[in-house]
């Protein structure tokens, strides 16, 4: 095997100059008979898809360890009890099944365009996900644990904002694959289709961040768990960077873009 | 930790003042030449008022009431050097500034001021101390530099006092914690437990116990890291010596 094998291969035609991207034609490249190319090494590498599965198989496990109360979670006479209150279990299908969804999306529906990134990587993103998980299924799944204040209400109010947004997300992501054709790289603008859901396209660039942000506001209503909230504004502001980056990088691309969008919230941000 | 922003905005104050990058206008200058003399004269206050507290009473113990009251003025009044880094009047990075002096803070009112039984701890007279003289020099380097008319008396010194300054004030802040700890869990300040509305619990005590472990990978990183920016600093002297 290879040491320096393609994907870990950073090839400049300046030092100080950008990469040059996977894509590129030796024919198409400004130089003369000769060319001489700056190589650096990007260390050890890992796939996109694979780092998405780690982080996403980790909390759908740790969630249940403290679903099924495993020993040492809580105290000794808790072990494999089951909570009294309803929006336990409902919590539970819920978060389990929003990263079914997530593992289901990396294996059949996203086409992922970078397709490595640094191993480095993978601890941050799992501890981040992981940790996370680990905290909220704490508290939801604790004997101590307080339902909702509103109650029932409460709970059916937040689980249709999180399952329609559920659906919402699905519908941007299926959108956003049939926009690119496994073989051409052309990037293409999203617009609206036949999918109700995907009309919010109209009025933002990135309705995938914007339905993972109403996801998890269902969540912490539903939940009514401070650490859930947490987690829910920590994930708004990463989402909101990444909405803005990929908000500018569609404005300098295409000189059409449409004017009427906001990077992920409607009007606001 | 004793020895806040010592890493960080030293070299680049000096590049702000030596080179014309587009750094902070005479306005900002003016102001930031009044902030710090305003500073150096706070700590040299509480200096004072050290001393006269120490002649008077004959021991060390229980100084710090006497300097409370400036002591958690100018302290606090810290936290305005993490608006001037944002605001960028200060080529500093705001997150390593404001890292270190909500450190400074936290230490003042959250384990000081909030647990009454360690004010009259000699440990807190420690870190007190470490922290009044490297904040006068501190002060003082930074008017100097802006005013550019450093004394290399200034310099020196606050590239080299750290050496014993940091890991005492370190030694008096640790002690000063581990004294709180009892005391904390005794009352449970600070804390909250379950069952409540929000289904949140904090627990103060094993907080402080974090807060303690955390000082075993960053203080020997931030130490190191003066140490090398004195040998960067104060080597140049070295070679222009040799050369005569």
């Amino acid at each position: 095997d290879p040491h320096w094998y393609p994907a870990r291969q950073s090839l400049r035609l300046d030092p100080k100059g950008k990469p040059l991207r996977d894509e590129e034609i030796l024919q198409e490249l400004p130089v003369g008979t000769t060319a001489t190319f700056y190589f650096r090494d990007l260390g050890a590498q890992i796939s996109w898809g694979t780092v998405f599965l780690i982080e996403c198989i980790g909390p759908l496990v740790i969630y249940l360890l403290f679903y099924f109360r495993l020993p040492l979670i809580y105290a000794p006479k808790y072990e494999f009890t089951a909570s009294k209150h309803l929006v336990v279990p409902i919590a539970c299908v819920c978060h389990s099944f929003h990263y079914m969804k997530r593992i289901v999306e990396t294996l059949f529906v996203h086409r992922l365009s970078h397709s490595t990134m640094p191993l480095r990587n993978i601890f941050k993103n799992c501890s981040y996900h992981w940790c996370f998980a680990a905290w909220m299924a704490y508290y939801i799944n604790h004997p101590l644990y307080t339902p909702p204040y509103y109650g029932e209400k409460q709970v059916k109010a937040a689980l249709a904002i999180f399952l329609f947004c559920q659906l919402g997300s699905f519908s941007i992501h299926m959108a956003l694959r049939n926009l690119k054709l496994p073989s051409c790289k052309i990037k293409k603008i999203p617009y609206p289709t036949k999918n109700p859901f995907t009309w919010i396209f109209a009025l933002v660039s990135c309705p995938n961040y914007t339905y993972e942000l109403g996801s998890w506001l269902g969540f912490t209503l539903m939940t009514q768990c401070v650490p859930v909230l947490f987690f829910t504004v920590v994930g708004f502001i990463q989402m909101t960077v990444w909405a803005k980056g990929k908000h500018r990088s569609y404005l300098k691309e295409f000189k059409e873009y449409p004017t009427l969008r906001s990077p992920i919230l409607p009007f606001i941000l | 930790m004793s020895a806040p922003a010592m890493g960080t905005s030293k070299t680049a104050h000096t590049d702000s003042s030596n080179k014309k990058k587009k750094g902070p206008g005479t306005l900002a200058i003016a102001y930031l030449v009044i902030y710090n003399v305003v500073m150096t004269a706070g700590w040299l206050v509480i200096a004072v008022g050290l001393v006269r507290a120490y002649l008077a009473r004959g021991s060390y113990h229980g100084l710090y009431y006497s300097i409370e009251k400036p002591l958690k003025f100018f302290q606090t009044g810290a936290l305005l050097e993490i608006l001037h880094c944002a605001v960028g009047i200060v080529p500093s990075s705001v997150v390593l500034t404001g890292f270190q002096v909500m450190s400074r803070v936290f230490l003042t009112w959250a384990v000081t001021h909030s647990v009454r039984e360690v004010q009259s701890e000699d440990s807190v007279l420690l870190f007190v101390v470490a922290w009044t003289v490297t904040e006068i020099i501190r002060y003082s380097f930074y008017t100097f530099s802006l005013l550019n008319h450093l004394p290399y008396l200034i310099k020196w010194a606050r590239y080299t006092f750290f050496v014993v300054l940091y890991p005492m004030g370190v030694a008096g802040e640790l002690l000063t914690i581990y004294a709180a700890l009892p005391y904390v869990q005794k009352t449970g300040l600070y804390s909250i437990t379950l069952p409540n509305n929000y289904n949140f619990s904090f627990d103060y005590h094993t907080f402080l116990i974090l807060v303690m472990i955390s000082y075993i990978p960053l203080f020997p990183q931030l130490y190191f890291h003066m140490i090398r920016q004195r040998k960067k600093v104060l080597g140049h002297v070295e070679e222009y010596s040799k050369v005569e």
